[in-house]
């Protein structure tokens, strides 16, 4: 038996009667695949794309939740004491909501350093790495933008982590998992030439967003993000700070604010009126808007497509 | 990084053996110097070859790197599912590498990227509480306000001054230390101990060991410092059961998250049970015995410790709603006789609202109320004309919390305690039927800091009715620990 079936008995050497009945009846095929827990509904994703049929993926976040605003119930205390692997992003995303689940969850599989915790920022090279550190600038991350899965080959590189974390843990499966990274790679590598196409006509464009969380999707498809509704990072928006950005949007002819599910659409709409820009709901995760549920690729294709159908002045069709 | 170095050491090089002429100039012999100078022409000569092998190298390397993440692996030799997209579109890859290599540039002005989590081995940080309030009440502080973290009375009130440390210790614990201050009515500073403690994280069984000197986990709010509470000071009940100082001391618990579908975690702590801050159990003063002279009980079996069982579950009632119940106990001896003992219990429940688009965790209701009951078995002091009798005390306190827009909460609190008679109640503070409504308003500009404005509607047996009104404020230095729900 492999070493998945450990705790399991422990548990049946402790409950021999009802509770084990529970737990076997609410996963009856969940012995041997690897429990997935990720922080985000991305991460989620792409370890069900290398994963395949070998692993059980949950997300401890929502797709239209703020991923720095996680309400750490007693239920993600559950997922994570019964996981196999955790996959955090890491860069104090989580800070104010992990650690204290993960003092509860007494899980040493998935603590740090153990074979199971994939510390996802590891190996990405971090943008916005402040060389200062100082709260009066706001809610910056000392380690640099953690929203680095919005650059396809980032989403890569986690991949082919995952393809080797996973094989580790389940050897007789690695064939299986390394086969799944080289399709989703070649579908990536693909789909990479087309967004970059599609982006490509309004290459340098200015764009506005919300909150700071485009610098690794900006610096692949040559955008640039640089206008944000939030004076400083976290901070909300106030009637000084819009009207500046306001008139940097008529000098600069920038058309599009870029907003996630969990901020203040209204502001956004508001500025937009003003300016005649368009509002594109971005979202930060697979299943943050409609019909891209946990699959990296639409996500990608929703926010690709809206982005451009937005720059190339057609209204966006699918309005929340 | 690493294609940073060499750049950087050339430099370097470079100034230094520039400057190796002006210096060779003072030496007396003409041949020396033209030798010198060869020697310096060749190694320049060198240094700039090799400079440049090196820079070709990087760049080639660099290319490489580029055309490898953008394509898919070299070993995929079979032709990709995918193959129909590239050759359509053969330029996009090429024009990738200028376009990464001109953001790539690093210069000496720009921070090196250096991956880092926490700065040390510890979190650190520092929190202020302080609050300024009026009152109807003279002596607010004596009678309406009884816990030790709560205002002081009329006029400004240092609550809590608080250094707090964690961190992980090694792969089996996690170690949590706070100390806390405070400033009382005389401009006397109050150093406490306010907890240290291990947690371990690797136990089999799902069990876990807390040990050290930790507030007991009886109910929501007892585990709360200060700058945690929803209001600016302590529920009645929990003032009177639990204590001005909390129910907090020395001990151990074990703990076991249970395999269950949901959550549910069983919990036993056993403590020293003695001191100000057991204050229904072996604690010294007047109002811990309610009148009687404290008899200092030693400890002579496991019989003698403080122990404080809880059970606790929770389930997501739906996406956006969350449920946690919990049953709590606290069994010791109290010092106002030779075989008095304490029994308090406790109910507690948790709801709260979020919907699935919140911004930045607004907006929200939560709903908490927790129930006490106690029967403390005071023992007959003769030298005070006291009796043998059973105090029984309860009461609850319940509050809804409404953050109902980013940054802004609303809160309300109903209480009541009351209690059977007691002969020392026309000296108790501690005792007795009470009444009090608070409404407040807080408003968070970061996590960082708060401001809070509350009002106190107060209905006591002793002292009729008051009214007060506090604002507070705090601020927090350093790590912001992770919230729990």
């Amino acid at each position: 038996m492999n070493r998945l079936d450990q705790p399991l008995a422990n548990s049946r050497a402790r409950w021999p009667s009802l509770l084990l009945a529970a737990c076997v009846l609410s996963s009856p095929t969940a012995w041997a695949k690897l429990r997935v827990v990720t922080t985000t509904p991305d991460f989620a994703a792409i370890a069900a794309e290398i994963g395949g049929d070998r692993v059980e993926v949950t997300s401890l976040g929502k797709p239209t939740e703020d991923p720095h605003f996680i309400d750490a119930r007693p239920s993600l205390i559950l997922k994570l004491n019964r996981a196999d692997v955790l996959v955090e992003g890491g860069a104090e995303l989580e800070i104010g909501w992990l650690p204290s689940l993960m003092d509860s969850a007494r899980n040493p599989k998935i603590q740090r350093g153990a074979p199971g915790n994939v510390y996802a920022s590891e190996g990405i090279e971090m943008l916005e790495v402040p060389s200062v550190l100082d709260r009066s600038m706001g809610g910056v991350h000392p380690v640099g933008n953690p929203a680095f899965m919005t650059d396809p080959v980032n989403a890569r590189i986690v991949a082919e982590r995952l393809a080797r974390v996973f094989g580790q843990l389940d050897s007789k499966s690695s064939a299986l998992f390394n086969a799944n990274l080289k399709s989703f790679s070649d579908k990536l590598a693909g789909k990479l030439i087309e967004w970059r196409n599609r982006l490509a006509p309004f290459k340098g464009s200015r764009i506005v967003a919300y909150h700071n969380s485009w610098p690794y999707f900006a610096r692949r498809f040559g955008l640039q993000v640089d206008l944000f509704l939030e004076p400083k990072p976290g901070l909300p928006p106030t009637p000084t700070h819009l009207a500046q950005v306001m008139a940097k949007m008529k000098e600069s002819g920038a058309r599009v604010i870029l907003v996630q599910p969990y901020l203040n659409r209204h502001t956004a709409e508001t500025v937009a009126s003003h300016t005649g820009a368009v509002v594109v709901d971005a979202a930060g995760f697979p299943g943050g808007v409609k019909g891209t549920e946990g699959d990296y690729c639409k996500f990608m294709d929703h926010l690709v497509n809206s982005l451009a159908d937005a720059l190339g002045g057609k209204t966006p069709s699918t309005q929340q | 990084m690493i294609m940073k170095l060499p750049h950087a050491l050339g430099l370097g090089l470079a100034l230094g053996l520039s400057g190796l002429p002006v210096w060779a100039q003072d030496s007396a012999q003409n041949s020396t110097v033209e030798q010198l100078q060869q020697q310096l022409l060749q190694l320049r000569r060198q240094f700039e070859e090799t400079q440049r092998q090196q820079s070709a190298q990087i760049e080639a390397l660099q290319r490489q790197i580029e055309a490898l993440q953008v394509k898919p692996p070299v070993e995929a030799t079979a032709p990709a599912p995918a193959a129909a997209a590239p050759p359509a579109h053969p330029a996009p890859v090429a024009d990738a590498a200028p376009a990464q290599a001109a953001i790539q540039t690093w210069t000496p002005a720009q921070p090196i990227p250096v991956m880092r989590s926490g700065q040390d081995y510890l979190n650190l940080s520092f929190k202020m509480l302080a609050t300024a309030g009026l009152s109807t009440s003279t002596e607010a502080g004596e009678e309406i306000e009884l816990g030790h973290h709560d205002p002081a009375g009329r006029g400004f009130t240092l609550q809590a001054a608080e250094i707090a440390l964690d961190g992980a210790v090694d792969p089996y614990f996690r170690g949590f230390g706070n100390i806390c201050m405070s400033v009382d009515p005389d401009g006397e500073t109050h150093v406490d101990l306010g907890e240290v403690y291990l947690l371990t994280t690797a136990l089999p069984a799902n069990l876990q060991v807390k040990a050290g000197l930790f507030l007991a986990e009886f109910g929501r709010q007892n585990q709360q410092h200060a700058y945690q509470w929803d209001f600016v000071d302590q529920p009645i009940i929990l003032n009177r059961l639990l204590g001005p100082h909390s129910l907090r001391d020395p001990g151990a618990r074990l703990s076991w998250l249970i395999p269950t579908p949901f959550y549910t975690e069983l919990m036993l702590g056993v403590f020293h049970g003695q001191g100000h801050s057991a204050f229904s159990f072996r604690s010294h003063d007047y109002d811990g015995t309610h009148g009687r002279t404290s008899l200092e009980r030693e400890l002579h079996g496991p019989g003698d410790l403080l122990y404080v069982p809880r059970i606790t579950s929770s389930f997501d009632l739906s996406d956006t709603q969350t449920l946690v119940a919990g049953a709590s106990g606290g069994f010791g001896p109290n010092n106002s006789g030779a075989d008095a003992d304490s029994q308090i219990y406790g109910l507690d429940l948790y709801w709260k609202w979020k919907p699935v688009h919140a911004e930045h965790g607004f907006p929200f209701l939560a709903w908490q109320s927790e129930g006490l009951y106690r029967r403390y078995e005071a023992g007959a002091d003769s030298e005070r004309d006291m009796p043998s009798e059973d105090l029984d005390d309860w009461g609850f306190y319940s509050q809804i919390m409404w953050g109902f827009k980013r940054r802004w909460v609303a809160g309300l609190r109903g209480e009541w305690a009351d209690g059977n008679t007691g002969a020392w109640d026309a000296s108790d503070r501690f005792r007795g039927e009470r009444i009090r409504f608070s409404p407040n308003l807080t408003c968070y500009p970061t996590a960082f800091s708060k401001i809070r404005l509350q009002y106190n509607l107060d209905d006591g047996d002793r002292f009729g009715t008051e009214h007060s009104v506090w604002l507070q404020g705090e601020f927090l230095l350093g790590s912001h620990g992770a919230h729990k729900f």
